[in-house]
């Protein structure tokens, strides 16, 4: 029993962090109906600038701001240079696009910051916050969990209280029609992908933070798989949706894999993969997701 | 008949290589409903397209007084030219109430939420759907929305691209009675698109009728419902 608390609360541990990358994927996946293969890169290399921020003397908290600020206008700058160039209907370049932003972000964070794994500024209080047998839930995870939640109430909040957030959520639903309403369709998306980054940027450094781990530059590379399958679980253009499923990818991984024990670990991969299949099979459109979407 | 509002000289319009407007010139008075007519796939569409800069063109839009033809599509709507697109354009995803905040886009006055509660009283069927969304209401309703949204930028030429289409005939009238009302009471000018051309030109001062992508006649509305060409090809007489 204590046993299966613990991979409960490991779960919600990284379910956390997987959300909040899946956040940023449905972001602009909402405004482009196109899945960002770089976005865990650009979280990455994110984090990357918040550890270089902190070793350089700011405050941790002050430079995962800055670092997510950062992160914002660079996603800008690509959205501008690579992204709007481009037919926003044609999806196979843009799919192609994103995949090479994805090597070449990683290649930098490599020759900038080196493979050798470095030591993350813990975010968060050290040790348990609540032992229930011998199964401990660590600050780190409430943490993480609650910062998690914060995040996607203030999303929630600016797409939906604030004029830009109003304009972001009419180009998603209609390109043609928001230009008619006089909305400059460039920069509103491009308003998206900096708040994707900044969103990922927060989850790649919460992930990072966590005491069991270092950062390196291939830091994201399993966790954006988990992320884009937890964004499909959640219906892709929802991000509570995107909450939901982290967290269920975050179970899977840890309840059913690792404490379960015939399901080998080194079928995590595949137990979300099935997982997905069969949600997508009963629930085409995911848990909260509102339209049929065409799925790449 | 007082200023001209808009004007357009000799515009061409392309698809890619494909020219499918050659060369029309039209005009739209202040305060007047003027029509184009036309059958399908004669360019009315992008006609009205042309005028919002949502096609590739050449020649001259003019629009009070200023050359507009290099315009972007939301600079000409700032200058106050509203859209309604055919098949309505409204933004399925979107609360009717958001639809028509997304319509008053342009504007930071305080008088939004106050043209709000006037699209309401007009139309209580878009107040008792406020919390909806646009895409579960019915095409009527629709249609009622997209035409409330363009309203909300507080347009000095209202462009309707087949606003009959696809609607049952008292919803029809319904609308076109309403045009008539702003157009009196409001003094919007509007440019409609129809292929009904009983009905349109029943309710405008004057009207253009359009044949593959040249403009072959032009007058007053009176006598384009009596002239014997037209009641051939679109009155059914
Ligand atoms: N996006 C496009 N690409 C290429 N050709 C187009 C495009 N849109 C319209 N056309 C062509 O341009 C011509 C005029 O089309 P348009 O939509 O303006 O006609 P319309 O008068 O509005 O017709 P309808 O009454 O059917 O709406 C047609 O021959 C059409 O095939
Ligand atoms: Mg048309």
């Amino acid at each position: 029993m204590d046993l299966f608390l613990q991979r409960l609360f490991d779960g919600l541990t990284n379910g956390s962090a997987y959300a909040l990358i899946a956040v940023a994927l449905v972001l602009i996946f909402k405004a482009t109906t196109l899945v960002n293969f770089a976005q865990g890169e650009q979280a990455m290399l994110g984090a990357f600038i918040v550890l270089q921020l902190w070793n350089w003397g700011l405050p941790m908290w002050v430079a995962v701001i800055v670092g997510m600020l950062i992160s914002g206008i660079i996603a800008a700058g690509l959205e501008r240079t690579f992204i709007r160039r481009f037919d926003p209907a044609d999806h196979l370049p843009l799919v192609i696009i994103t995949l090479g932003l994805f090597l070449v972000l990683n290649a930098v964070a490599a020759i900038v910051w080196r493979y050798d794994p470095l030591a993350f500024p813990q975010l968060f209080p050290h040790g348990s916050a609540i032992t229930i047998g011998n199964a401990r839930l660590s600050w780190y995870s409430i943490f993480a969990f609650g910062s998690c939640i914060l995040v996607l109430l203030l999303l929630h909040v600016l797409l939906n209280r604030t004029k830009i957030g109003l304009s972001f959520r009419a180009v998603s639903s209609n390109l043609e029609s928001s230009r008619l309403c006089g909305i400059k369709v460039g920069p509103t998306l491009q308003f998206g992908w900096a708040l994707a980054a900044a969103a990922g940027t927060f989850g790649a450094s919460i992930y990072a933070a966590n005491p069991v781990l270092q950062i390196e530059p291939s830091i994201m590379l399993r966790a954006l798989i988990f992320s884009i399958t937890a964004a499909a679980l959640g219906g892709l253009d929802s991000l509570w949706g995107a909450l939901l499923g982290g967290l269920t990818i975050g179970f899977i991984q840890s309840v059913l894999v690792q404490y379960i024990p015939f399901i080998p670990n080194e079928m995590t991969l595949t137990a979300t993969v099935v997982v997905l299949l069969i949600v997508l099979t009963l629930r085409p459109s995911g848990f909260l997701g509102t339209k049929t979407v065409e799925r790449v | 008949m007082t200023d001209v509002l808009l004007k357009a000289e000799n515009l061409t319009a392309s698809y890619g290589q494909i020219e499918v407007l050659h060369g029309i010139s039209f005009e739209v008075y202040d305060n007047e409903i003027a029509v184009i007519l036309g059958a399908n796939g004669a360019g009315k569409t992008t006609t009205i397209r042309a005028l919002s800069g949502m096609v590739e063109t050449t020649g001259t839009i003019t629009f009070k007084k200023e050359d507009i033809s290099e315009f972007e599509s939301d600079a000409i709507v700032r200058k106050g030219v509203a859209h309604v697109p055919q098949g309505r354009g409204t933004f399925p995803e979107l609360t009717v109430e958001d639809n028509l905040r997304v319509g008053a886009f342009i504007r930071s006055d305080n008088d939004v939420q106050n043209d709000i509660q006037n699209c309401y009283d007009t139309y209580p069927v878009l107040f008792e759907r406020r919390t909806q969304t646009a895409g579960s209401l019915s095409g009527g309703e629709q249609q009622m929305l997209a035409v409330s949204r363009a309203l909300m930028s507080r347009p000095e030429l209202l462009l309707l691209d087949e606003p009959s289409l696809g609607l049952a005939p008292q919803i029809v009238e319904a609308l076109f009675e309403r045009f008539l009302i702003m157009n009196k009471d409001h003094g919007t000018t509007m440019l409609i698109v129809e292929q009904n051309a009983q009905l349109a030109l029943g309710m405008a001062d004057r009207g253009y009728v359009l044949e593959a992508g040249e403009i072959v006649i032009e007058g007053a509305a009176e006598s384009l419902i009596n002239d014997e060409a037209i009641i051939r090809a679109y009155l059914g007489g």
